[in-house]
């Protein structure tokens, strides 16, 4: 199973904003920490994280500093700011509406996807 | 194992990764910075699962997935760096662009400066613009042009002999404009105003090329030059207007009047100074954002075709002879002008591998229409140009342009249709105008060293 991209690209603010909550990070450990929480299953491409990093940064929820790692190596450290914080409650309460209301609707269905001939058991 | 494993073959691979990535407009020093980081994240990744460096990189790479890809998503987020490229300073993220375009704003402002101090020095002689505007009229591309020609020359790194040969056609320039008695009110003066400049940008063309002046596409980068360094400098024109106009009336508003200020100094050394800059901001913005001249060329080539169609039509249509005035020569000269204006700047913006399409055939009309209204002039002319009009420099000069543009353009009609009909390639049309560059040249020469002793400084 794949996530269809829509449903990647409207959580990835949310997700982004969640793992960068957790402490300071940089591009390629927030996309290992994505394939890890997802077991693989978000398709997450570095043309979808990068420029949504610069974008969340514009808008003043991250902040952003170069740090040497490794000798002359150079990384890109990102952290959430205090209005990165509140947008990330906004969107955690829109989100749970969501999943709220799903879940409501599915709550006594069996999944559909699975075994569709058992259901009529 | 091949010769490329081990830590340098792998260095040597992210180096290239790099200047492909900065190929990418979209993409700058700090993104590469940021992916490059990516990309040896996950080649360590990689290496500490087994792999050899090669393949690690390799897979890497690949995971990432295309580039196109990833700059259309981040043009998506940085859509301002598709419009603003030029920057003063060149881009601070790497030190040898930065280093040679600060040095290149400095020989610039250098030039600039000079030319505005040397639009000045005659009036340490006393030649001041109110009493003396032949001397002016004459002389005011020699102020600044030679700057400009400096600049160039500076920037191609032009060899001595070049450079030997700029001086010399200058000084015969500045020869040309003073050392002939002509008076103020005469034709040659006025002949000698309009064709020095066109000498004389030919010989900043001559600086433009310096590095490989026999090279047709270094001429054809000379033209496209031309119209982007006019059109910087009608727009400079235009802010250096508003500007000496808000100047003019927010000091007169307080009981000064600047007007010595605005028309002494601002006006003559702005002027000057601009010639310089535009031809710096040309070099400078190279493929920056799409050309404008030929845009408007596009533009303008069916409208003019329309006209011409029209007048033409009128012509047969009434029988009503062209009433060639006093100007009327002068006039269709300036019609060819612009019609190899057209035809030129669509050249310069066109793939030349790309085959004749109906723009083409449009051209040829134009092409075609000015070349019948120009001989329907010259049917007219020629019968009065010998008795009615004698041979005033005037006539001469301005008979001789139209020869010229016309052979030109017949030419490059003939070679236009030959290609429609896929007989020739595009560049022979391309290297026709680019050749013909020298024969506008020698005729402004003559013009300006042949024609007032010949006329005898009539």
């Amino acid at each position: 199973m794949k996530v269809a991209k829509d449903l990647v690209a409207a959580s990835a603010t949310p997700m982004v904003l969640g793992i960068l909550a957790e402490g300071e990070s940089y591009g390629y450990a927030i996309l290992r920490r994505i394939n890890e929480l997802s077991g693989g299953e978000l398709d997450w491409t570095e043309g979808l994280l990068y420029p949504l990093l610069h974008r969340l940064e514009r808008l003043g929820h991250l902040e952003s500093s170069w740090q040497a790692v490794a000798g002359e190596r150079k990384r890109k450290y990102y952290r959430i700011t205090d209005r990165g914080l509140a947008e990330l409650a906004e969107q955690r309460r829109q989100w749970d509406t969501v999943v709220g209301a799903l879940k409501e609707i599915w709550h006594d269905r069996a999944p559909l996807t699975v075994h569709p001939l058992e259901g009529l058991a | 194992m091949t010769a490329h494993d081990g830590p340098q073959g792998l260095e040597a691979q992210f180096e290239q990764w790099r200047q492909y990535v900065l190929r990418r407009r979209e993409l700058q020093a700090v993104d590469a910075d940021e992916l490059e980081d990516h990309l040896r994240g996950s080649v360590d990744e990689l290496v500490a699962a087994g792999l050899s460096p090669d393949e690690a990189f390799l897979v890497a790479v690949k995971r990432m997935g295309s580039l196109d890809d990833l700059s259309r998503e981040f043009a998506r987020e940085h859509s301002e760096r598709l419009w603003k490229q030029l920057v003063l300073t060149g881009d601070s993220g790497s030190p040898v662009g930065g280093t040679r375009s600060v040095r290149d704003l400095w020989v610039m402002l250098g030039c600039a400066a000079g030319a505005v101090v040397s639009v000045k020095v005659p009036a340490l002689f006393g030649l001041s613009f109110a009493d003396d505007g032949s001397f002016y009229a004459r002389n005011f591309t020699l102020f600044a042009l030679p700057w400009l020609a400096a600049y160039l020359a500076w920037r191609r790194g032009a060899r001595r002999t070049v450079i030997a040969a700029l001086a010399v056609l200058f000084v015969l320039g500045a020869v040309a404009a003073n050392a002939y008695p002509l008076a103020d009110d005469s034709q040659s003066v006025v002949v000698t105003s309009v064709h020095l400049p066109i000498a004389l940008w030919l010989v900043v063309g001559l600086a433009y090329v310096a590095d490989d002046w026999r090279s047709s596409r270094r001429r054809m980068d000379f033209i496209r030059f031309t119209g982007e360094w006019f059109i910087y400098l009608v727009l400079m024109a235009l802010g250096g207007g508003v500007l000496s106009a808000f100047l003019f009336n927010t000091f007169a508003a307080i009981g000064i009047v600047p007007e010595a200020f605005v028309s002494q100094w601002l006006l003559p050394g702005g002027a000057a100074a601009a010639v310089v800059v535009a031809g710096w901001l040309v070099e400078a913005k190279q493929s920056v954002v799409e050309n404008i001249a030929p845009v408007l060329t596009r533009l303008f080539t069916p409208l003019f075709t329309a006209a011409l169609l029209a007048f033409l039509v009128a012509v047969v249509w009434t029988s009503h002879g062209i009433d060639v005035e006093r100007e009327a020569l002068l006039l269709f000269d300036l019609l060819l002008v612009v019609v190899l204006g057209l035809l030129l700047y669509s050249l310069s913006a066109r793939d030349p591998l790309a085959p004749p399409g109906p723009f083409d055939k449009l051209q040829l009309a134009l092409v075609v229409s000015a070349l019948a209204i120009d001989v329907l002039v010259l049917l007219e002319i020629t019968g009065r140009i010998t008795d009615e009009y004698g041979g005033t420099p005037n006539r001469a000069a301005a008979l001789g342009e139209n020869v010229i543009l016309l052979v030109n353009l017949a030419w490059s009609a003939w070679l236009l249709l030959s290609f429609i009909r896929r007989r020739t390639p595009f560049a022979a049309l391309e290297r026709w105008q680019t050749g013909y560059l020298p024969v506008y040249a020698a005729w402004a020469w003559i013009v300006v060293l042949v024609f007032p002793p010949l006329f005898s400084f009539a």
